[in-house]
């Protein structure tokens, strides 16, 4: 039988805030063990929470980045159960008004558009991280992390394979570093993601029994999860059995899920309205505030990359998967252009997808860690329309610039890269070249193309490549049609 | 000099003339706890050298300070479920009996501004659950007016301080009408502000959308007084409420003619201790007299206001005493095998019964099965009565109603005291479940000579009306100038 995976995400993001979400102490990240705590995020007896306005911004900004409803009324509320890890012993989140509803996030797949829907988003608080030292028997807590502000991002079950879960993921992620909302460092545990999965047979309208999927550490292990659980079903399925409704908790080394525990009927969280926090309203004039200060979303700007600067399609993606790459391209080709023509656009969108990403790739970095700018790449590009130097030269320096900072020129003249444009010095090498080789030639001559590349190499090792290509080539034709 | 039995404004006077020092006031009060502490059990712990130690400097400062606080130099109690830094605050609770905060709670703070003497913390029930003070678990304190009679409760230490001339006031907390009640039984004056007034930051509280912070105090002036200057927006509190009618001062005036005072009949149908309705009769009397209007109201949906506030509280708590598990601070259980075994010895080791119960009930009442036949419920009795007082403010000024129907009864060995506990404070709670303010202050006495109270209400941010219409009562009355007789002949 064929089976269709039915897919839902639940995506917990870290707000990237100064201070935690009900109490003023540092969010960052690393820092000594609970050195980032006080008596609100402790639970101690008689401290209160007051709720941090900036993380409340964040959610209606990335509410209205995924088209959601915002809400009016809000309520915190509390999730009771016991763990080391929740000083309070309840977390503190939305469960009967979510701050954010109803929205949707529209994905390609196979160059065909999906829209994946968002059942809502919520405001909560993180836990703290207990740290098992197993050689001393024992369990250590610490509470840095606890009441760091998350968002819950909670999808309806619109995802059929894994490569739109990661397309969704990959989607999402640009979103919100767009949007400057967190900082989406998986490894960091900023972004965290569980996966909902059931499989149905084909046609089928109602849903099989789903499980849950945990600690997901990156879009490869989503990726690898979803193909694994829906296999792992199937396989169930068809010996007859029954899937059960269970958390799984996802190993990566060993590429498999391992059931952690049954979910019950029985699991009652007891929500209830927070008392100590009051409900709290949104108006329209903050929601209109926060709109009329979002930037620009990645599906806006790759179509406007492909309409303004007449780029294809695959360029535009590409130069928008981050900000900072769209804002240097944009500048960029301000920089080489005023008019900013396509020809120029498309120039710099090379050097952008090719030469540079070529380098970070190899050196495993991002563009803002290169001290590139692009005043320095538009006068890399400059020195190559003015035949200064040649395109492969241009490479070398555009490398020893990324990294050194130095202007191009600075780079051109300290390794004498300068390119040989001399007309004449240029005649005399390809005299002697031709004198060197009567045998290419003739060759030539008699119609075998590839000898004029071959006197074209003799002349660059020559000049040690500094010789200008396309003069080498004219000069070449010259000399040899005399 | 027996300056103990002064009160705050009449120790203001004293010190202004420079007829007492704090230094001496202080010293009193140490002899008259020292004298009368072992048959009272106010307090759970004492902090008198620190307090004689800000006596010392205490005398000077308030000299050269043009503007000091009307609390300045008072020594005062402040309830143990109120934090104190370097100060124990357990609570009254095993769970936290060796817990000291490293903060103080918002009120606390502003009382060492004022240069108030902290001079302990008072016994109460524990975590603020009960009606006598016997749920404490460290002592019980018994009534100043009769040792076999019990305090009330929760703030039973503070009332029974204040009543023994122990301090001049009482800062403690009222969920259902623990300063009230207990004052009532004391013949004090409690007093529970509206609901945001006072800051609850520091506050150890079971439950936390009943609770607020008020005070117990010898007389009406006095309530005004600390009033003063506990009310303040805290920005660590998020239900605390920036309101700017204070000068409650002002409000300190004998007149309340044309006052309409309100009686709900369904409070004033039910049964009562014979002396406590001919207390209650003669004080209308009285304010008739003094020109109030008494009108006839209706509150509906009282009969379900016990039962709604008693839930609501279990829920609460249910949440609020969760942090207590033996992982980061108080009590921890040793012999353990595991996490789970941890949690369930501390707890059960660490908590009361009453506690506990309350605690399984709440669970129940918030579980899936039960939150919308009980927990929801509750809530939409808490509105239907917000509105039937509502209504009954548009027909008048005040709400009045003995503060407690029964007075102060027999200590008991008996631990489950719930029964008692909602039917003592069944006119109280009403002012909990709804936000506004109360205060119960001494209208007489039972013919074995127990004191009673009567209860005012008022509309949220109506204390001043409230300080008017109590100040005038006992302007015109003298209950309050009686002391508790019985201990003067002590050991």
């Amino acid at each position: 039988m064929k089976y269709q995976t039915v897919v839902g995400l639940e995506i917990h993001v870290e707000l990237k805030t100064q201070s935690k979400m009900f109490c003023s102490c540092s969010t960052a990240f690393g820092g000594q063990p609970n050195s980032q705590c006080c008596p609100v995020c402790l639970g101690m007896p008689g401290a209160l929470p007051v709720i941090n306005r900036r993380a409340v911004e964040l959610a209606i900004k990335t509410g209205l980045a995924l088209n959601c409803k915002i809400s009016e009324y809000n309520t915190m509320d509390r999730k009771n159960y016991f763990y080391p890890d929740l000083p309070k012993a309840y977390q503190t989140t939305q469960q009967y008004h979510p701050i954010c509803k109803d929205g949707y996030l529209d994905i390609e797949i196979d160059g065909k558009k999906k829209r994946i829907g968002i059942t809502r988003i919520h405001l909560e608080e993180d836990a703290g991280k207990l740290i098992h030292d197993t050689d001393n028997s024992r369990s250590l807590i610490d509470y840095n992390r606890a009441g760091v502000p998350l968002i819950e991002i909670v999808t309806e079950p619109h995802i059929g394979s894994s490569d739109e879960a990661v397309a969704f993921l990959d989607e999402l992620r640009k979103i919100l570093l767009y949007l400057e909302v967190s900082d989406c460092k998986m490894q960091e545990g900023s972004l965290r993601c569980d996966v909902n999965l059931s499989i149905k047979p084909q046609g089928q309208t109602k849903l099989g029994t789903r499980t849950e999927m945990k600690n997901l550490n990156s879009f490869r292990a989503v990726q690898r999860a979803i193909k694994n659980e829906a296999q792992r079903q199937k396989t169930v399925l068809e010996a007859g059995g029954e899937v059960l409704q269970e958390t799984r908790r996802w190993d990566d080394l060993k590429d498999e899920s391992i059931a952690m525990r049954e979910k019950h009927e029985a699991d009652d969280y007891r929500y209830f309205q927070d008392p100590d926090l009051m409900p709290f309203l949104i108006d329209s004039n903050m929601i209109e505030d926060i709109k009329n200060n979002m930037p620009e979303l990645p599906a806006q700007k790759r179509e406007r990359f492909v309409s303004e600067y007449g780029l294809p399609e695959y360029d535009a993606g590409i130069l928008t998967s981050s900000r900072e790459m769209a804002d240097f391209f944009e500048l960029s080709v301000k920089l080489y252009d005023e008019k900013k023509g396509a020809k120029a656009a498309k120039t710099v969108s090379n050097w952008l997808m090719g030469e540079l990403m070529r380098l970070t790739k190899e050196l495993g970095v991002e563009l803002q860690d290169l001290k590139l700018s692009p005043s320095l790449l538009v006068g890399l590009l400059k020195l190559i329309d003015q035949g200064v130097i040649s395109g492969s030269m241009a490479k070398d320096v555009f490398d020893e610039m990324c990294q050194s900072g130095k202007e191009p020129d600075k780079i051109v003249e300290e390794k004498g890269f300068r390119q040989i444009s001399d007309i004449d010095q240029l005649r005399d090498i390809v005299r002697e070249v031709i004198q060197e080789n009567p045998k290419s030639i003739s060759d030539y001559k008699a119609g075998k193309k590839k000898a004029f590349g071959y006197l074209v190499g003799q002349t660059m090792k020559k000049t040690k490549g500094k010789a200008n290509p396309q003069l080498v080539n004219k000069i070449l034709q010259d000399e040899i049609n005399k | 000099m027996e300056s103990y039995k002064l009160t705050v404004h009449e120790i203001w006077n004293l010190v202004n003339k420079r007829e007492i020092s704090i230094k001496e006031l202080v010293r009193d009060v140490i002899e008259r706890i020292d004298s009368t502490e072992r048959q009272i059990g106010s307090f759970i712990t004492f902090n008198w050298d620190e307090a004689l130690y800000q006596a010392e400097t205490l005398d000077t400062l308030i000299s050269e300070e043009s503007d000091s606080s009307k609390l300045a130099g008072i020594p005062l109690g402040v309830e143990d479920n109120i934090c104190t830094l370097d100060i124990r605050t357990t609570s009254a609770s095993r769970m936290l009996e060796n817990f000291t905060p490293p903060y103080d709670a918002s009120v606390v703070e502003k009382l060492k501004q004022c240069h108030s003497i902290i001079l302990g913390k008072l016994n109460m029930d524990e975590f603020g659950m009960g009606s006598s003070t016997q749920n404490s678990a460290f002592k019980v304190t018994k009534n100043p007016w009769n040792l076999h009679k019990v305090a009330g409760g929760a703030a039973g230490g503070g009332a029974a301080a204040v009543a023994a001339d122990q301090v001049f006031c009482a800062i403690g907390s009222d969920s259902s009408g623990c300063l009230r009640q207990p004052a009532a039984f004391c013949g004090v004056v409690g007093f529970k502000p509206t609901y945001g007034l006072v800051s609850r930051f520091g506050l150890v509280t079971s439950a936390p959308s009943l609770e607020q912070v008020g005070c117990i105090t010898k007389d009406v002036t006095d309530c005004a007084y600390v009033l003063e200057e506990i009310a303040f927006y805290d920005s660590k509190d998020s239900t605390s409420i920036k309101d700017d009618s204070c000068g409650y001062l002002g409000y300190l005036v004998d007149g309340i003619r044309g006052l309409k005072i309100g009686i709900p009949r369904e409070i004033f149908d039910e049964s009562w201790d014979p002396d406590i309705r001919a207390c209650i009769d003669r004080s209308i009397e009285i304010l008739k007299n003094l020109g109030a209007e008494i009108i006839d109201i209706t509150l509906p949906h009282f009969k379900y206001a016990t039962a709604s506030q008693f839930i609501i509280m279990c829920c609460e708590s249910s949440s609020n005493l969760a942090r207590y598990d033996g992982i980061k601070y108080g009590k921890r259980a040793r012999d353990v095998n595991d996490l789970e075994e941890l949690y369930c010895k501390t707890r059960s080791q660490g908590f009361g019964q009453e506690v506990k119960e309350r605690i399984m009930l709440g669970n129940l009442f918030l579980s899936r099965q039960y939150y919308d036949s009980h927990y929801k419920k509750a809530l939409k009795i808490r509105e239907l009565l917000r509105n039937d007082f509502r209504k009954a403010y548009e027909k008048c000024h005040l709400i009045l109603t003995p503060t407690s129907p029964i007075l102060a009864y027999d200590l008991s060995n008996e631990t489950n005291l719930s029964v008692t506990t909602n039917y003592s404070k069944r006119y109280t709670l009403l002012a909990n479940l709804t936000g506004i303010p109360a205060i119960s202050i001494p209208c007489g006495f039972s013919e074995e000579g127990l004191p009673v109270g009567i209860q005012f209400m008022a509309d949220t941010f109506k204390e001043g009306t409230l300080l008017k219409v109590a100040y005038t009562f006992e302007r015109n009355t003298d209950y309050h100038m009686k002391r508790a007789m019985k201990l003067e002949v002590t050991e």
